[in-house]
């Protein structure tokens, strides 16, 4: 890719979000506009997927609302994303988790992963 | 000057400042340089004639060569004319930058589209393939092309299989979203015509 592509990518790179991955549960704070005014709303969810490299990236992130399944597409770039916070780790072995479509309730679940700190 | 010659980088994405996310085509835009100024009298109409990016002398054509020489200009790529505003004060060997888009909100993009070679109906027209299977032979064939002895021949403008890009387009109407002058960038909103590294002209909207 073009040196000056990238460059343009750089300016909405950002470093203050944590690590996480496919699986885990993600508590996203996305900036809301309503009538001029501003403010937080909290959107919890399982990543399900990932797209993108570089400066370029967006998770799909799914969660099951009043019993209605919503799925949005975040681009982690974006500025109306302030920050993340990892909720829950989970122990999943694929890169996208489309089958959590087809499955409710129990089945629905996702083994969790432990994370031991570092000594 | 309403234009100037420039070259595709890519396309990416940018974000404004209430978050919406703004798909963008990167254009390096001149600078360029002007080779010749034709004036109504001596040539008919008035232009002013300008070359972009470098081109090494053995590889230009000898009267070329001597129209560059005698504008005092470099080996041009390619040079290209654009209609001169009232008032402009240019003289051959001026240098224009992208700055000429200054407080412009909407530009015209001219390229030529990418080159697709002989294509059959499906890809060109996209039209529909036929059935596969029940001894079908008409699966990306064209099918009918027109009526009977009336009207007796086909109609004009009728599509069918044949070069498809490699033709010069223009995409009206784009809005300008930043100018970076030091680099000579011009981030237009959506897509321009033309492959990455491509040669395209972009002119301020009537």
């Amino acid at each position: 890719m073009s040196n000056i592509i990238d460059s343009i990518r750089q300016e909405n790179a950002r470093n203050d979000l944590p690590e996480f991955g496919i699986g885990d549960t993600i508590r996203c704070k996305m900036q809301i506009r309503e009538g001029g005014k501003t403010r937080i709303q909290n959107y919890e969810g399982v990543v399900i997927a990932q797209r993108g490299t570089a400066n370029e990236k967006a998770i799909t992130v799914r969660k099951i609302s009043n019993g209605v399944a919503v799925e949005r597409v975040l681009p982690l770039e974006s500025p109306n994303l302030t920050g993340i916070d990892v909720v829950r780790f989970g122990r999943v072995r694929r890169a996208k988790l489309y089958y959590l479509r087809a499955l409710t309730g129990k089945k629905a679940r996702i083994r969790e992963r432990r994370v031991y700190k570092k000594k | 000057m309403n234009g100037l010659i420039g070259k595709k980088i890519g396309m990416t994405r940018i974000f404004d400042e209430e978050g919406r996310h703004i798909p963008v085509t990167v254009i390096e835009a001149g600078p360029c340089v002007v080779t010749q100024l034709k004036a109504a009298k001596t040539d008919g109409y008035s232009a002013v004639q300008v070359g972009f990016g470098p081109r090494k002398p053995k590889n230009t054509t000898m009267p070329m060569q001597g129209h560059f020489r005698k504008a005092g200009v470099e080996a041009q790529h390619i040079v290209s004319e654009f209609a001169p505003d009232e008032g402009d004060e240019l003289k051959p060997g001026d240098t224009i930058d992208v700055s000429i888009f200054d407080g412009v909100e909407l530009v015209d993009v001219t390229g030529f589209t990418r080159g697709r070679g002989f294509s059959g109906r499906i890809r060109r027209w996209n039209q529909h393939r036929g059935p596969a299977s029940h001894g079908s032979k008409n699966v990306r064939r064209s099918g009918s092309i027109g009526m009977h002895t009336k009207p007796g021949h086909v109609l004009k403008n009728t599509q069918m299989p044949g070069q498809y890009g490699n033709k010069q387009e223009t995409k009206k109407n784009l809005t300008v979203v930043r100018i970076d002058q030091e680099r000579n960038l011009l981030l237009i909103k959506g897509s321009v015509p033309g492959s990455r590294n491509g040669i395209v002209t972009i002119r301020i909207s009537r």
